[in-house]
């Protein structure tokens, strides 16, 4: 692994609840995650599994009636939970940049492309002038492949892959150290999404950004991430880099999400997991992949599995899974 | 060259004129085609108003000469009227004339509201006063209407939000003429006459016009008092009119406001840290004025409605009670002359919001 081992982001126990009327419900549940500065670390999981709700989080962009309700995120020594408003406005763009899933509405439709950079820019350092702020924008976006002209535009004016050039640029604008990208190549199509994702590797290595990649796509994951968290019901289940994971999976989880990964070589039928992700206002007990699980023995349905680590020569690996307890108690 | 009603109406639309040539000779492409067609399209507007107003006109039974004149009448005095008006000519005719009048500016003459005075006369007199009760209302409206609503979306399921709701919802059901009798009532008698509740001035307050937008004309004077006693009988009248259409753009602006600050750009904005105040009335603000535009194009034809009922119950002297005056004393010509002015005000108007649109928004191009 080419990344060095330095923490950037920390979250330690963060717990999301949204109140609904049916009951309080726990989109992220009690999740501890470190982001390594300069990985690409890929978060994926099924719809609703609370993966965006993190990214959210990390911002503290949770709206009513979702709220975190306990946890530390920990980025540059300081804990962003108990940051002022202005402060953590600060952090927003300025440390953290986000790209989102929909390039086409993520942009303000009645503002000028460079409006928005030079908007962005002063927001953080206001001592810089518009001329400046304009320079710097006509800098990034010829760098990100994008003509100068382009920059007067609309967003309506411009493609769907230019426009998630425009966001990247946007979080670059400011030096954000770590970008969170939700979703962001799933509004574009194949070949744009394979230039997109080349673009985010070379600028990663440029800039020594560290990107966490929300994803529901398992092939971006492969193709893109250092490591990989698999989350489940607002939990990770299983955290290893991604040789590992792709090529040992440990959690039944993570190998029933492989298995269903459709693959051109397949001549079986195409695997799909038994039953439907948990209502998290009244989650199973124990481990909550237990009623889908096809290992599932007592404890399982009792207890929530620790995360267990796994002895590996190189990479690293956990698991938050009963069936491997024993297997850590021997070594 | 003096200072005039007339001046003031060519002097802004010579302004409108050099400001649209030079947008047309600078824009882009797309925004010049956009203005172009548009400023276009006035002309068949225009024209199917005015075209409207003649048939409606002429729906009346009998002629406006019959319909005014007294049963018993010298018949040879009836058709003398109805020659100098011209409705004894085919109703083709009658058209062309209506149009070729209403091109040179001649709007016939007045038959009995004030007999034999050019009803164009008439209008420059009334319409500025008319304009001095409509153009406030429409910026108190628009100003506290789009920050209340704003306000309220900002603190959606607030408690401002609920009253700014309540207010909307309130001032909208209220008649205009009941409106403006409880505000008379209440400044006039329970506050002794506070503000006053009538006309467009005091008696003993005297000035020369010259242009009839009283507050110009004090201006010119140099007659402070006399300005000062004109803004106090403004107050109540803009007011009754402005609340009566307030509800409409604070429902309006909250429910939009609302659905564009959780649109992905509002959130994006916020995740690069830029200030919320600017996210809200910046970003956000800017994107709901979409509809709010289309809102005050519609209503200024409501609102004009709106100053007939507002200028009668303040007995202010403009185009709304010259239109009462014109329907009580059967005078068609005047009620023709008057009705063709405010199809004249709407159409300009729409092609006023129009451009404005194409300014707000870079998407609305032809």
């Amino acid at each position: 692994m080419t990344t060095s081992r330095e923490t950037i982001l920390s979250i330690r126990n963060l717990t999301v609840t949204y109140k609904t009327r049916m009951g309080n419900l726990n989109a992220v549940d009690n999740l501890s995650l470190d982001l390594y500065k300069g990985e690409v670390l890929g978060l994926v999981g099924e719809s609703g599994c609370g993966k965006s709700t993190l990214g959210k989080a990390i911002m503290r962009m949770i709206l009513p009636p979702g709220q975190i309700t306990s946890g530390e995120i920990w980025m540059d020594g300081r804990d962003l939970m108990k940051l002022n408003k202005k402060e953590m406005r600060d952090v927003r763009g300025n440390r953290i940049g986000m790209i989102f899933q929909d390039p086409m509405t993520s942009l303000n439709p009645v503002q000028r492309i460079d409006k928005h950079i030079i908007e962005a820019i002063q927001a953080h350092e206001p001592h810089v002038s518009k001329e400046e702020a304009n320079q710097r924008a006509i800098e990034l976006v010829e760098r990100l492949g994008i003509g100068r002209k382009r920059l007067l535009d609309y967003p309506h004016q411009l493609s769907g892959g230019m426009r998630q050039r425009v966001m990247i640029a946007l979080a670059l604008a400011l030096k954000a150290q770590v970008i969170i990208a939700d979703e962001a190549t799933t509004a574009l199509d194949a070949i744009v999404e394979a230039k997109f994702l080349d673009l985010l590797r070379e600028l990663k290595e440029e800039f020594g950004l560290t990107i966490l990649m929300i994803t529901h796509n398992i092939g971006i994951v492969a193709e893109l991430a250092d490591r990989v968290a698999v989350m489940y019901a607002g939990r990770i289940a299983e955290l290893a880099d991604v040789d590992t994971l792709f090529h040992a999976p440990k959690h039944p989880y993570t190998q029933g999400l492989l298995a269903s990964v459709p693959n051109i070589n397949m001549d079986s039928e195409l695997y799909c997991m038994d039953g439907t992700p948990p209502n998290l206002i009244s989650p199973p007990s124990g481990c909550r992949f237990h009623p889908r699980c096809p290992h599932v023995m007592d404890i399982c349905r009792e207890q929530h599995p620790p995360f267990i680590p796994q002895a590996l020569d190189n990479g690293e690996q956990e698991v938050a899974c009963w069936l491997y307890e024993s297997a850590t108690e021997q070594t | 060259m003096e200072l005039t009603f007339g001046t003031i109406c060519l002097g802004s639309l010579f302004f409108l004129a050099i400001f649209l040539a030079y947008v047309i000779a600078t824009g882009s492409a797309s925004l010049r085609t956009y203005l172009i067609t548009r400023l276009f399209l006035t002309i068949p507007t225009v024209w199917i108003l005015v075209t409207l107003v003649f048939i409606i006109m002429r729906l009346i039974p009998g002629d406006p000469i019959t319909a005014t004149i007294k049963p018993g009448e010298n018949p040879e005095r009836i058709a003398e009227l109805q020659a100098r008006v011209g409705v004894d000519k085919p109703i083709h005719e009658q058209y062309i004339n209506y149009i070729g009048d209403i091109l040179t500016g001649d709007f016939g003459r007045s038959i009995t509201v004030e007999p034999d005075r050019p009803v164009i006369d008439i209008i420059a007199r009334r319409l500025p006063a008319t304009l001095e009760l409509v153009v406030p209302a429409i910026l108190i409206m628009l100003i506290f209407g789009v920050a209340s609503g704003a306000f309220a979306a900002k603190h959606h399921k607030g408690i401002a939000d609920y009253s700014f709701r309540i207010a909307g919802i309130v001032f909208y059901s209220i008649p205009i003429f009941w409106m403006g009798l409880m505000l008379q009532l209440f400044f006039g008698v329970v506050l002794n006459g506070l503000l006053p509740t009538a006309k467009r001035k005091s008696g003993y307050i005297q000035f020369d016009t010259h242009t009839d937008f009283f507050l110009i004309d004090t201006l010119i004077e140099g007659n402070f008092d006399a300005f000062l006693n004109v803004v106090s009988h403004m107050i109540l009248p803009t007011i009754t009119l402005s609340l009566a259409l307030i509800g409409v753009f604070i429902r309006l602006t909250r429910s939009n406001m609302i659905e564009i600050l959780q649109e992905d750009f509002v959130t994006a904005a916020h995740a690069r840290g830029i200030p919320e105040n600017r996210v809200v009335y910046r970003h956000a603000l800017r994107n709901s004025f979409i509809p709010i535009m289309t809102l005050i194009g519609l209503q200024i034809a409501v609102l004009l409605g709106g100053a007939v009922l507002t200028e009668t119950t303040f007995s202010w002297p403009g185009m709304g009670l010259l239109l009462r005056d014109g329907i009580a004393n059967r005078d068609y010509i005047v009620v023709q002359g008057g009705v063709t002015v405010f199809a004249l005000i709407v159409g300009i108007t729409s092609t006023i919001t129009d451009i404005i649109y194409a300014f707000i928004d870079p998407r609305i191009r032809y």
